[in-house]
């Protein structure tokens, strides 16, 4: 397999003050799904950006399919399907000239009525981009990305912000491109959608990566396999938060917004046990829930802070 | 499925066998251009603005300055012995058309003339003569006086020594509203090209389109002159507009030929659309865009002669007004126009505009911030 993107020890300062990538190192496959999972703020857009080269790293090697910005630039653009994060696009024409408008700036575009009845457009095509819905505008910034017949596409956080249905019209739309042989790469703050949708993460923090891999993988090697979740009566200070540790099979120990949260291997050695401690404390459960790890719990466990706080 | 709802795919599979298009050099460019244009047609601001706002200034000034015969002197007569002889010489005048005449007794006309109702009293004093009662300060009073003692005596016999003759003169071509469209020509091409070009890209910039744009292979400066191009085409119906809005309702008449005109507002377009270019090309928001265009634009409203010849400014000031670019365009104008000067005896104010748009265009490529 050909590496479609590729980036070395990428940095890049604004006003030679705010770091906002400090050294990022990627390598993304052809025909993969990629995604940059990390909260606001991480730096994924600027990382995103400068892949896309629309920004200048302060230093660092970006190669698309082999190929260098600073040489090969329009060339480039004719292989890459972009969907910043919020374009607001021209609200007075309408979605089929939308899409012409960008075909006409590529060689050898796709058909727009093909591009717009695969992003599910075609009763929309002669209405006006201000008069669309926040998921439909969302389709038709990446219908602008796919009319150019891309090899890679970039899209940056392109579910922020739509309704359940609308996000997963998109994710179909994104496996789609996949399926027929394209590149992806997204970035975005919500774990399911990185969880379902991407073969491989980065999870992103403070310009840095801080853990690659399959989103399984990430979540057995970092987040445990369950997550038991529970609150007592009474005070929990650290001494208590350290008693929870000794039961069997628990990994870890964290408190999370007045809960204790044990990650476990297997939660019906834990639970019983559980009950027992609680019930010799003389205090009372108030809650619990046990589930499946997720790309959240690997979050918290990594930086100690949610993906969606800010 | 019923048959109405299956009639779709067929359709689909029509259009899939397409085969793809191949866009040549000018594929974008056009597209750019006709999308602006779409885009202009469907603001109903911009038509209001670019192409009604400058009708209706041109109609109101032009009835507001409209050439009309002086207003009649108000004259009123005191009551009293040779009150009825003196308004029956200025009846008998051939200038009577001039005069209102009122008789009314002494106080009530002395009370109308304080009050300005009256120009001028006239007074008999019972001995035959007249004295009139007038206010050398008002102007209108000094005029009355000076036409009704002219009346008076040449109804009642004087014989003048000189003969005289004279000329009214209010030919099109001299009139305020001819000086008027040509300088509203002038403004209107300098606040659509600044606008029209200026708040464009500011607000492309701030929808990160123009991002959006560059992170395409579109060729940057296709797009710069595809918003350039759209502004000459508005300037064609902008100028025909008001120009016919000239001849057809202030009977004006344009010396100069068309496409002398044409090619002077294509000037003026491409100079302000420089201009707009430079003032936009590092703004990020709207609110600092449009302060910057008023201070670039304020100085040329007040002296570059839109409303009023320039000539009234002290003459040390003559070289800069004449160095800005609507003076130029404003001038140049007017001399086409009204005079039908031919272009090659009108290149310094070419030169001019040309100087101003150059550099700007140039400044706005170096500093344009496309993200």
């Amino acid at each position: 397999m050909a590496v479609a993107i590729q980036c070395r020890d990428l940095r890049k300062t604004y006003d030679g003050k705010v770091e906002a990538v400090r050294g990022l190192n990627l390598e993304i496959q052809t025909g993969e799904c990629f995604g940059l999972l990390g909260p606001n703020g991480a730096g994924k857009t600027t990382t995103i950006e400068i892949l896309e080269g629309l920004l200048e790293p302060t230093s660092g090697e970006v190669s698309i399919l082999g190929h260098s910005w600073r040489e090969n630039a329009r060339e480039m653009r004719e292989w890459l399907g972009i969907s910043l994060q919020e374009t607001r696009l021209s609200e007075k024409l309408s979605v089929r000239e939308t899409v012409e408008l960008f075909a006409s700036f590529y060689r050898e575009p796709r058909s727009s009525d093909e591009v717009l009845e695969q992003l599910q457009l075609t009763e929309k095509a002669d209405a006006w981009v201000g008069k669309l819905s926040g998921g439909q505008r969302q389709r038709l910034a990446v219908a602008t990305a796919l009319v150019c017949n891309p090899k890679i596409l970039f899209l940056d956080e392109p579910t922020t912000g739509l309704d359940p249905q609308s996000r997963r019209q998109l994710w179909d739309i994104v496996r789609e491109f996949q399926r027929a042989g394209g590149t992806v790469l997204l970035t975005t703050h919500y774990m399911d959608e990185a969880e379902r949708l991407c073969d491989r993460l980065a999870i992103v923090d403070h310009g840095q990566i801080i853990a690659e891999g399959s989103p399984p993988d990430l979540i057995e090697r970092l987040g445990g396999h369950h997550v038991v979740e529970f609150a007592v009566s009474g005070n929990s200070d650290g001494a208590v938060l350290e008693a929870w540790r000794a039961l069997p099979s628990v990994e870890s120990v964290r408190e999370d917004d007045g809960m204790v949260a044990l990650s476990v291997k297997e939660p019906h050695l834990t639970i019983p046990a559980l009950l027992d401690a609680v019930g010799k404390q003389g205090s009372e459960l108030q809650h619990l829930t046990t589930r499946q790890a997720s790309l959240e719990d690997v979050f918290v466990r990594l930086t100690g802070r949610h993906l969606r706080e800010e | 499925m019923s048959v109405a709802e299956q009639t779709p795919v067929v359709e689909k599979i029509v259009r899939r066998r397409r085969p793809p298009e191949r866009n040549g050099r000018w594929a974008g460019y056009l597209h750019l251009l006709m999308a602006r244009m779409l885009e202009l047609k469907r603001e109903p601001e911009v038509v209001f603005w670019v192409f009604v706002f400058p009708l209706l200034l041109a109609t109101g000034l032009g009835i507001a300055f409209r050439n009309k015969p002086g207003d009649a002197s108000s004259v009123a007569i005191a009551a009293g012995t040779g009150a009825q002889e003196a308004e029956g010489l200025l009846q008998r005048s051939p200038r009577r058309a001039a005069f209102k005449i009122d008789v009314r007794d002494g106080d009530a006309a002395r009370k109308g003339f304080r009050l300005g109702k009256y120009d001028l009293v006239i007074e008999p004093d019972g001995a035959g003569g007249l004295r009139y009662r007038y206010d050398p300060a008002r102007p209108e009073s000094v005029l009355a006086r000076a036409e009704v003692d002219d009346a008076l005596q040449t109804a009642a016999g004087r014989k003048d020594v000189v003969a005289t003759t004279v000329v009214t003169s209010s030919e099109p071509g001299s009139r305020y509203i001819d000086f008027l469209i040509p300088g509203l020509l002038g403004m209107n091409l300098m606040n659509s090209g600044m606008w029209g070009i200026g708040f464009a890209l500011v607000d492309m910039r701030q929808r990160k389109l123009l991002k959006r744009f560059v992170s395409t292979p579109m060729r940057r400066g296709d797009f710069l002159l595809a918003l350039l191009s759209s502004r000459l085409v508005l300037m064609i119906i902008e100028i025909g507009l008001l120009l016919t809005l000239g001849v057809i309702v202030f009977h004006m008449k344009v010396m100069g030929s068309v496409f002398a005109i044409v090619l002077l507002g294509s000037a003026g377009a491409m100079t302000f659309g420089g201009l707009g270019l430079l003032t936009a090309s590092r703004a990020q928001k709207i609110e600092s865009v449009s302060g910057l265009m008023n201070l670039v634009m304020m100085p040329m409203w007040i002296f570059s002669g839109v409303f009023f010849s320039y000539e009234r400014f002290p003459a040390v000031i003559q070289p800069l007004i004449k160095a800005l670019p609507l003076t130029a365009l404003n001038d140049a104008l007017r001399a086409s126009i009204l005079e039908g000067t031919p272009l090659v005896h009108q290149w310094p104010r070419l030169l001019v505009m040309a100087a101003w748009g150059g550099i700007s265009f140039l400044l706005a490529l170096k500093w344009f911030r496309w993200t």
